[in-house]
Parts: structure tokens; sequence; C-alpha cells
């Protein structure tokens, strides 16, 4: 069955490779390779000729320079993945390249570069193919010209560590660079018919390394958007409205903040991209001053009636939205789901909550702004900068050409940064003040402006035969709507031609077997009015998943069956849980196997202490065409005084295709599943009158070293596809530490994150 | 005016004595690699050395190191080589890293007092230290490793 997320998909990749023709010619002394859109690739033309007519555009992957040095560029953020290792080494591999000879420059934004987005768990699913075959490019042209220069056929040689050798005698890359003629030209067809390396041939990719960011990071030395500095810079603290988008500024008194020395000026914002009503920059000669000087400016705003919206009025509309048939997107809608229903012999609805969750990266938002020769330069950390460009060049008047972002190592994204809304009040008082500014949140401005994600509410119900079958299974999903607040272009039209938020429903699109099947996507208006839903790790999976996987496990024990039984008959594969080719092989099979061999490690079945209890859950991680095969169990130990949860150890078994840099990978299984354990237990706010609750670490509680568990993960070796690592273990732990609690003690946990007073509630419940 | 050493080397500052020592080493000494997170001492990023005490430097005012030695990360080792360091990269800890030079300061002083710390030293010891990318696990394993090579290198000495 034809997705309708599908279309989304096609509009967040970049230019598909097969539309572009591919070039390498000589370059300012080295060798470049570069894809060229098909129309501007004249077969006569010489690539070297239109290489150097056209400054290398238009998206130039990587050069050899003269002294053999291969400089890899990358056009996604670093922030904490070692993305740039992921990605060299792809390229590195099919190019037989001397990896201790490999850079990478993360770079600037440029319209050649395409669509810049480093989100989703997408970077390397993404760029796995055309990295690839501009390596295998590479290597062919360098073998060919090799050969030449050798006096020998191409067929006698072999590339290996930079050097092409035939027989005994053999010459390095940087050789062939300085004499060779490497110009070429690919069809978008030859392109694709390159030969690629087996998996068996493999020397860079599946082995481990280091990571190329990871000394930097020890010293002190990486780079951080908040360490940008620039001379005459001023700097600015933001005071940030009472709420997200309905506060007007009445009145600002700064008298307080003139005794403070090194005050400049407070400045009203005027935006006319709308990314922040309600703002005043506090400017001064420090960081420190417009901080200290910020806490004396006194401003009176007028606001709107969101100044009084709270959590309960996000959930309660959820709950209406319930009771319409008529509303939202249906993502899923199968014939006869409403029949299934009436003609089942009984029954099952459960409702699941989540609670906000704030970003909290640890770098407080930031940005660098100035006009410098007719240009703007935005200094920052950013995941999404094609998201952000085109406000930026409406807030500032200018077009995009003339604005670029300069890029530097996130201090943690999470999702937080896939919103560049930060970027616009700097760049709005750099022009109002004509002079660089440099805006830094102090903490608590941070987390008053943060995209949280939104609190949910879902409704899930299934019908079931009188043998106990599944019959009908339907999932209503209601929260704020990032992709609807921030980029609604990019929403795919459900079933009944609504357009809906993919990454705010993906997850409930599962790949169980349950016979006729809705699933309904519910924008939630007071969310969406209230505050602006972010994008955070793992994003609508991080929810959808946790009632899906406890919803399976209270079916399973409603049946009185084995809650690994029970969801091992439902991944039959059948249907349209078939999978297909590139992305989803195998299907609900592959999602079986990581299940069952998950269970096999954590010793599913066998006798635990008094109150300790072991959980399972399996998800597909972010999306359907990109399944990453996912399944953890939660051991833990409950104690009934007084409700505490202690996760004792998490056991992750993942099938995510190919790996390509195996440490990494394993680090991100890590910092994911542990992101799904914090959620879960130890971390969440509340949406209080407009504002979260909680703005700093006094009382905000996201893990900490005491509360980190044993791990234990594996993954399923596979050539298949290489997908994302960076979300989908942050799916599976949620709920397989509610089915833990409920294993140990019997008490059923319908909301995250799970409170001692919520477990001793559901104790008092179950007795 | 304020007069403290910096990595071995005498500074004067002519700022206000009540700036945070983390914003006088950030924007009035351009040294970087100590990290504003909380503010309020809860995250550990600005983590620093005051006479070889970790301290956090978003909530020392520069009046209170008059005269002090303080250490950031930039002086912990002079080629960035200390154990720790190269622990951290032995175990490849940092995922953003921008918690990182907090947590190594931290890390330093934990070993002077537990040179053969156990887990339950680590988690007290470095419990106000928050990686937002929850690379706890290395850390704890890049600490003991290091506390090994310390041992290793202090009996053969």
């Amino acid at each position: 069955m034809p997705r309708s997320d599908m279309p989304l998909r096609a509009a967040a990749r970049p230019s598909s490779p097969s539309r572009r023709a591919f070039l390498i010619g000589a370059a300012g002394g080295g060798f470049v390779m570069a894809f060229a859109r098909a129309a501007t690739v004249l077969p006569e033309t010489s690539a070297t000729t239109l290489i150097a007519e056209r400054g290398f555009e238009p998206g130039l992957w990587f050069r050899i320079d003269i002294d053999g040095r291969i400089t890899v560029n990358v056009i996604r953020a670093e922030m904490g993945q070692h993305v740039g290792t992921a990605l060299a080494r792809i390229l590195a591999d099919e190019l037989e390249a001397d990896w201790s000879q490999v850079r990478v420059s993360h770079v600037d934004t440029d319209p050649k570069w395409g669509l810049m987005v480093t989100g989703g768990s997408w970077s390397v699913w993404q760029s796995w193919l055309p990295l690839a075959q501009a390596g295998a490019a590479g290597r062919i042209a360098l073998i060919e010209e090799g050969a030449r220069l050798l006096g020998v056929a191409p067929d006698a040689c072999i590339a290996r560590n930079s050097t092409v050798s035939a027989g005994g005698r053999s010459i390095s890359y940087a050789q062939i660079v300085q004499r060779g003629d490497l110009t070429r030209t690919y069809t978008a067809d030859e392109l694709a018919k390159l030969p690629l390396k087996t998996p068996a041939e493999r020397r860079l990719v599946g082995v481990d390394t280091q990571a190329i960011d990871i000394p930097g990071k020890t010293t002190g030395k990486a780079v951080y958007g908040i360490d940008a500095q620039v001379d005459g810079m001023v700097y600015a603290r933001p005071l940030v409205p009472p709420t997200r988008n309905g506060s007007t500024v009445v009145s600002v008194d700064d008298s307080a903040a003139r005794a403070v020395k090194g005050y400049l000026r407070s400045l009203t914002l005027e935006d006319p991209s709308s990314t922040v009503p309600g703002w005043v920059m506090v400017c001064a000669e420090s960081t420190f001053a417009a901080m200290r000087a910020a806490d004396k400016v006194k401003v009176t705003w007028r606001n709107d009636d969101t100044a009084t919206l709270s959590e309960q009025d996000v959930l309660d509309f959820g709950r209406k939205q319930f009771a319409d048939p008529t509303a939202g997107a249906t993502v899923v809608d199968d014939e006869g789901v409403d029949a299934a229903f009436a003609a089942a012999a009984s029954t099952l609805e459960r409702t699941y909550t989540t609670a906000s969750v704030l970003h909290f990266q640890l770098e407080p938002l930031n940005a660098l702004a100035f006009e410098k020769d007719g240009r703007w330069e935005i200094h920052t950390g950013n995941q999404w900068q094609s998201l952000i460009l085109p406000t930026l060049a409406k807030a500032l008047g200018v077009g995009e050409d003339r604005i670029v972002m300069r890029t530097y190592l996130l201090g943690g994204g999470f999702g937080r940064r896939l919103n560049g809304d930060y970027a616009v009040p700097a760049a709005l008082a750099a022009k109002a003040l004509g002079r660089p500014v440099k805006m830094t949140c102090t903490r608590p401005d941070d987390v008053r402006f943060d995209s949280f994600r939104s609190p949910s509410i879902q409704r899930l119900r299934m019908g079931l035969d009188a043998a106990g079958a599944i019959v009908a299974m339907q999932h209503d999903a209601s929260a704020g709507w990032p992709t609807q607040v921030m980029v609604p272009s990019f929403m795919p039209k459900g079933k009944n031609d609504r357009p809906y938020d993919p990454f705010a429903i993906a997850g409930a699109d599962h790949w169980y077997s349950v016979g006729a099947q809705r699933v309904r996507a519910l924008s939630n208006e007071v969310a969406n009015r209230a505050f602006r839903p972010g994008w955070l790790r793992s994003v609508g999976p991080g929810w959808t998943n946790w009632a899906v996987e406890s919803f399976m496990d209270e079916a399973a024990h409603e049946r009185g069956v084995d809650p690994l039984n029970f969801r091992l008959a439902l991944l039959d594969g059948s249907g349209r849980n078939t999978g297909s080719a590139p992305n989803s092989v195998g299907g609900a099979r592959r999602q079986a196997a990581v299940l069952k061999r998950v269970a096999e490690i954590a010793g599913w079945g066998t006798p635990l202490p008094k109150d300790t209890g072991l959980g399972i859950a399996t998800t597909f991680g972010q999306e359907r065409d990109m399944p990453t095969w996912v399944a953890c169990a939660a051991r833990v130990r409950v104690d009934r005084a007084s409700g505490d949860v202690r996760v004792e150890k998490l056991f992750l078994v993942a099938d995510a295709g190919t790996i390509v840099h195996p440490d990494g990978a394993l680090a991100q299984m890590e910092g994911a599943a542990l992101w799904g354990m914090s959620m879960a237990v130890l971390e969440g706010t509340r949406f209080e009158n407009g504002q979260v609750r909680d703005t700093n670490l006094d009382t905000y509680t996201p893990m900490r070293m005491a509360d980190c568990p044993e791990l234990q993960i594996e993954f399923i070796a596979s050539t298949e596809v290489p997908v994302g690592l960076g979300e989908p273990a942050t799916t599976v732990v949620a709920p397989a530490i509610g089915n833990a609690v409920f294993a140990a003690v019997g008490a059923r946990l319908r909301h995250i994150p799970i409170r001692p007073a919520d477990v001793l509630a559901a104790l008092k419940q179950s007795a | 005016m304020s007069q403290f050493v910096l990595n071995g080397h005498p500074v004067t500052l002519d700022i206000d004595d009540d700036t945070p020592l983390l914003w006088a080493l950030r924007d009035a000494l351009h040294l970087k690699g100590t990290k504003f997170g909380c503010g309020i001492g809860f995250c550990g990023a600005c983590t620093v050395h005051v006479n070889g005490r970790a301290i956090r430097s978003c909530i020392t005012p520069l009046g209170a190191v008059a005269g002090q030695q303080v250490t950031t990360i930039e002086g912990l080792d002079p080629d960035g080589s200390h154990p720790l360091q190269k622990a951290w990269i032995a175990v490849q800890a940092p995922q953003c890293g921008y918690c990182q030079p907090g947590q190594i300061m931290q890390a330093a002083t934990l070993l002077k007092d537990f040179p053969d710390p156990s887990d339950a030293d680590i988690n007290a010891v470095m419990a106000g230290n928050l990686c937002r990318c929850m690379a706890y696990l290395r850390i704890r394993k890049a600490i003991k490793l290091a506390a090994a090579e310390l041992k290793d290198g202090s009996s053969h000495a």
C-alpha cells in the first residue's frame, strides 16, 4: 500500500543524485568532484572548464590536493553524533583513500549544498548513496589515470590507501593529481551504474575508528556557537515575553539598568518575520553586564489569552478531538474499520498521556549577527539552515543570497536547533544598532524560549473476535504539531486529504498485523497557539510508542498471553508489513528478530527477585520508510513504600542495516536509550499559564551519573541499507520501563514521566 | 582591578570584582574552553580549579579568586594530554562535548581525592556535572582508565 508520508520524505531529501550529472576536474592545482544539475552539463563541455567557470558549483563533495590531502565537505551539523567521521568514511572507503589523509570540513551555508538539515536520524541514510558514488567515481578515475601514467591497463591496477598499484609499481593519488588529467563527466545513468564495492570489500565502513571531532572536545579547543566573537560586538540578553506568540510590549523602563556599568540600551524589536513578537533586547558591553542589566529592566507587556492556557487545556482539547469522528487527518484508514469494531466480540480502550519535555541542550541559545560588505553573517550552531534562512531574509528585509550562516559545533541539538528562531533576534538587534550583536540567553531565557516537546494525549482501541484474535485497531493522537507551526509546506496529506505532521504521528502506523486499522493524527490547536511545539529527539515516536507498546502489553495481559509471544505473533510480516526494497527489506520479520534477540539476552521468562520486573517493547524507530528495528528489555525494581522506580539495566538490540561507524553507532544507541529513560522516569515539566513551570536545574531533573543503569546493546549484523540511529533507541525505553513496572508490582502506568506518586496511586488501584 | 594566577601566568583584570569568574575568563580573557550552562552552579560545565579544587566559575565572583591559582581546561596539561584527556579519547567519551571540559576538571580533583575510585565515589563526585548527551557510562569508564594509568605511572616511578 502506498504510504501517504512519501511526499514529505521526498521533500526532506536532498536533490536526488539521479537528477544530476557528475563532474571531475582539475581546479586550483587540485582535483575536485562535483555534482552539476543535468541541465547545465553539455556533453562536449569539459568538466574542468565547467567547474572553473562555475566556481565548483553546485555541489562539491570533496577534493584531493596535490599533497594528497583529501577534504570531505559535510553539510550536516556536528552535535555529538560524530557525523563527519561517518560520512567521510563512506566516501573514503569507495575512494580507497588513506584514512590518515582525510579531513572533514563542516561547511557554511551556500545554495549549492541543496537542503541543509540535520535531523530525523537521516544523515547516514540520506548520504550513503551519493557519497559512495562520489567515492567510486573518484576511485575509477584515479585508477584509469594511474594506469595511463604507469603505462599499464586499468584492469591490471588496484587502488588501496590512496595509491594505485600494478605488479610491483605504484603511484600515489597525490602524484596522479599532480601529473594526470582527471577530467571526467558522468551522465546520471553512468553514475548510477558505477560499480560500488561489495560489503566484503569494505575497509573503512563497519570498521572502528576514533571520531575526528573528539580530541578538540577534551582540551577546550572545540569551538561552539557560543564561542563566536568578532571585534566591536555588542552583547545582548533578551527579555523573553510572557507568551510565545501573543505578547506585545507596552512600555520599557530601563532607569534601574542605567546604573549597571557597561549597560548600553534596551531595544524593542520590530520583527517583520513575526518570529519573536514582544521581544526586548538588553544590550551592553559584556555578557555579564547584559545579564545583570536585563534583570533591572522593567517591561510591561499586553498578552492575549494564551497567557492563561495550561497543560490541562491541551489535554482537554485532545479529548474533545477524540470525541469528534470527523476531526483530524487519517494516516491509515483501512476499509471496514468501523464494521470490524462493530462486529468485535470485545474491545479494549486505553488513554495515554505524556508531559511537556524540555530540550535543555547544555549550550544555551545564542547567535552572533552582523553585516559586512553588504552581506549578513549569522554565526551560530544550527540544525536546519534551509528552514531559517528565508525567515532571516524576511526579518532583515534582504534576499537570502545576502545571508550566510557560519557553521559551528552544537553544544547539543536534540532537535532544538532545527528551529533556528534564536538567530532572528540577534539579527534584528544588529540591524537596529548597526553593530555586531552577540545574543546569549541565560538558562531560564533559553528554557522559556524553548520549543519544547508538546504534551500529548492518545486514545487506543482494539477490537477482538470471540477467539481473542485482533480484528481492528484505532489510534488517535493529539499533540502540538511542530511541522504545522514551522514548515507547513512539509506536511503530506492523509487519506482524507487533510494535511498532517508526519513527525507527530509516526509510530502509530506500526508493523503489527492487527486487522482493519485506522490512525488519526489530531493537530492540537491549543498547543499550537499557546507555544511553539518543537521537534525533540525521536519526536512523535517518543510518545506514540509509549502508547502503542504500553497498549500491546495491556492487551497481552488482558488476553492472558505472554507479552513477548503476543507481539511476535502480530509481527508476521504479512500484507503491508511485508517490507520492500531498498529501505525496509524483510519488514516486520526483522522487527520480530530484534525482539526475540532482546528477550534472549535479557533472560525473558526467568524468575526475578521480589518487586523486580522485566518489561519489553519494540518499535521501528522513526518512520516506516526508514525503519530502524529496535527492541528493549528493561529490568526495574520498584519500592512499594516510596513508589520509587529503580531502572537497573536496559538491554537493547537494533537492526539498523549496515553500520558505518560502529563505536559512534553504539554511542548514539547509548545516548538515545538514556534519553528515553530520562523522559520515562526522571524529567518532564508542565505548561502553566503560558510558560513552562521549570526553567533551570534546580527543579528540572534530567538524568545524572548516579541514575545511569547498566546497558547491554547489540546490533544485528546486516548488509542492508544503513538507516538512522540518533533517535530510535529513545522510542522503546519508556514503554519497556512502564511494562516492567507492571511486571514487577502489577501497577499500570499510563503517563510519563512516571513519578513515585503515580506508582503509589497505580499500586493502590491494582490492589 | 583583580589579580590572580591563571594557568601559571599572572593576570590583571580591570573589571568589577563581582563579575563571575566564568565571564571574566570567556569575555575578558577569551579563554572559551570553560562553558556556560545553567548559571546557578547546577550543571558543572563551568568547572575550573582554584588552588587545585573544583569550583563552579559561574557563581564564583572574580573578587573571590584574587591572589589565587586558577586553572582552566586550557591549563590542565600543557599538551592537552593529561591522563584524563587521553582516557576521554581512548573510550571516545564525548558526544557533543560541551560539558566535557567541566567533567574533566571535576574528574581531575576526583582522582586526587580518590586515586582508585569506586562507582559510588564517581557517582557522588560527578553528580553535579550534567551530560545532556548522557555519555555517563563512558565518562565513568574514562575516569577508571585514567586512574589505572596514574596508578601504573606512580608505581613505576
